[in-house]
């Protein structure tokens, strides 16, 4: 089981929920992720989802676009997010998961990144441009070297959907709380708990929920229904302040999540 | 995704659908004007001493462009869909003014997304939009160019997918946008044929059409695919030579990628980001190309060439000199290509350009450039 299954399976035993956190590798520089990497380990996050950064961001809000914009001109690529993981498994065994595009991947060739970013202990993906359907290498590449792809559903999703996209994922199945992009403001209808409990029932699979989730309450809110919560351009955009401040925030969100 | 398929089985039920069908041919005709003339340029073939040189005038379509013939089918698919709004990007305007036409005609509410640096450049047609209805949505992200403007619409179209209709303006994005545009636009090749079949009585030896995100290119080239005889050629932006940031010559200078939900040729650089690009005229200024074209280019079926900033520059003074007719910059790369094959051609051969759009909404910038103040 990959580190990913495994830290849910510890988490649902304990009838907790994940608490997980993205930050943009390289905003404003690696030095500074590898920081934050240890601040939301200590603040109790399940699994760190790191960002790669990428000229155009579909997916993103304003607040990511911007993180992205600050890591490409550090000079971060994709090559060296791997390398930055490499070196953070001698500090920690936390499950790490890379959030980025799709044109990244294939310009780095997609055998030859499921390996590598395997090796280096990247544990799962996030490639919010590209739906199950369109992967059926990185399918075969990543199951090969181990990496889970995570991908994602939204409250338009489908049966037929939630089915194709259920399938294919490992590690966990991604919910956007919205439809839209990070975020943006969260305005949640009731029908979303009903759709992701048909979600967990048909799947059998771990079901976390993300984009637009920026306060305890909302966060609370969403781990009622959900595995796991995830938060990113809410810690993105504080991610500068003094470490205390930082920290007082990420536990706060740690706490509401139960 | 379920936005996607939703399109689809419109667009598929739309076609079988014999009110739809009749109400857009009566548009067509009755608003838009089409069949636009094709025109013999006898002045310009004289002066460039070879082949015949026609011109399919999409510049004299309702707004101007062919991109009305887009805009138009979608506006009435989105009404069809029973959305209230319709999105856009536009680059040099001509699809945004298209898109709040077709939203004023059907009655939708209307907001284009266009980057900063394209609205400095054609203020005339901003303006155009809003009082066509339209709010102007201002891109000031990444290039501030067309890139960037699809990259908003898109994030408003995954925002507001229940309610909003995202009208693609050119051959690109996912599946069944590039097919859908193709469809709209290939009124212009059926056209072209006919008329030039009733003028000469065989088929043209040579197709040419500028190649942004590729519509007006798809549009000339698709009724004449199957004839192999009819040779063709695309002509990207070659701005002001081949080399990083210089250009938008996809062809020339680009690679295999995959962006804003589709895979074809970009400008990247060696990590897979986008890199940005230049041209004189917005409508051509974008960082990848619609993936038929890159079907057809890897197929040898038709050829990819580009033209400079200072050809397409001289391109459009000659044919407004020679014809009386101001191209739009875009058009201009296709005549400026027309420049350098007609006269290598003997005078028994005939070249059809597609003149996708007038230049009236270029005169500030082409006065500014020359430095002439207005």
């Amino acid at each position: 089981m990959s580190r990913i299954g495994a830290r849910f399976r510890q988490i649902l035993e304990r009838k907790g929920k994940a608490f997980i956190p993205y930050v943009m590798a390289g905003d404003p520089s690696i030095g500074r992720t590898r920081e934050l990497v240890r601040i939301l380990e200590e603040c109790g996050a399940d699994i760190i989802e790191l960002g790669v950064p990428f000229s155009d961001p579909l997916a993103d809000g304003p607040t990511i676009q911007k993180a992205a914009q600050r890591s490409l001109a550090e000079g971060v690529t994709l090559g060296g997010v791997i390398e930055l993981v490499s070196e953070l498994r001698t500090q920690t065994q936390i499950p790490i998961v890379l959030m980025t595009y799709y044109n990244l991947i294939l310009r780095y060739g997609e055998e030859r990144f499921a390996r590598d970013a395997a090796s280096a202990g990247v544990d799962g993906m996030i490639i919010p441009d590209l739906p199950p359907d369109e992967a059926t290498n990185l399918l075969r590449y990543s199951r090969k070297a181990g990496l889970d792809l995570i991908f994602l559903l939204a409250p338009t999703s489908t049966d037929e959907r939630i089915k194709k996209v259920s399938g294919a994922s490992s590690g966990f199945i991604y919910y956007v709380s919205i439809t839209g992009i990070t975020g943006a403001k969260l305005s949640m209808d009731s029908s979303i708990e009903s759709h992701i409990a048909k979600i967990k029932a048909g799947s059998g699979k771990p079901v976390a929920v993300g984009f637009g989730i920026s306060t305890p309450e909302e966060a609370a809110a969403v781990s009622r229904f959900s595995d796991g919560v995830i938060v990113g351009s809410a810690i993105v955009k504080r991610s500068g302040d003094m470490d205390e401040e930082l920290k007082r925030y990420l536990l706060s969100l740690r706490s509401a999540i139960r | 995704m379920p936005a996607l398929d939703e399109l689809e089985k419109a667009y598929e039920s739309s076609r079988k659908d014999r009110q739809f069908q009749n109400e857009l041919a009566h548009l067509r005709k009755t608003y838009i004007g089409r069949p636009t003339p094709l025109y013999f340029a006898e002045r310009l073939t004289k002066t460039l001493g070879g082949a015949k040189v026609y011109l399919k005038r999409e510049d004299l379509a309702h707004t101007g462009a062919h991109k009305i013939n887009n805009a138009l089918g979608q506006a009435l698919l989105a009404k069809r869909m029973e959305k209230k709004r319709v999105i856009a990007e536009t680059g040099a305007g001509q699809h945004g003014v298209a898109t709040a036409t077709g939203a004023a005609l059907c009655g939708l509410e209307c907001d284009i997304y266009m980057g900063s640096e394209d609205m400095a450049r054609q203020s005339l047609n901003v303006f155009r939009m809003r009082l066509l209805g339209a709010r102007v949505i201002e891109v000031a992200t990444g290039s501030r160019t067309l890139k960037d403007a699809i990259n908003e619409g898109l994030r408003d179209w995954t925002t507001n997918v229940r309610t909003t209709h995202y009208v693609m303006g050119t051959v690109f994005g996912p599946h069944p946008f590039p097919a859908i545009v193709r469809d709209y636009q290939s009124v212009i090749g059926r056209e072209a044929k006919k008329q030039i079949l009733e003028a000469e009585g065989r088929l043209p030896d040579h197709l040419i059409a500028c190649v942004g995100g590729g519509s007006n290119a798809m549009g000339l080239f698709n009724a004449f695919l199957s004839h192999d005889e009819v040779k063709m050629t695309g002509v990207e932006a070659g701005g002001q030579g081949i080399s990083p940031g210089e250009h938008a010559a996809r062809f020339a200078g680009g690679s295999i990628g995959v962006l804003q939900g589709t895979k074809s040729y970009l400008l990247q650089d060696e990590s897979g980001n986008i890199l940005g690009t230049h041209s004189v005229s917005a409508g051509l200024d974008y960082a990848a190309v619609g993936p038929e074209h890159a079907f057809l280019k890897d197929a040898g079926r038709v050829e990819y060439t580009y033209a400079k900033d200072d050809e397409a520059l001289s391109a459009f003074e000659l044919l407004s000199r020679t014809e009386g007719i101001i191209p739009a910059l875009e058009s201009s790369h296709a005549i400026a290509e027309a420049v350098k094959l007609a006269p290598r051609l003997s005078k028994d051969k005939i070249i059809i350009i597609n003149l996708s759009g007038r230049g009236d909404k270029d005169v500030q910038q082409v006065a500014k450039i020359k430095g002439i103040e207005l």
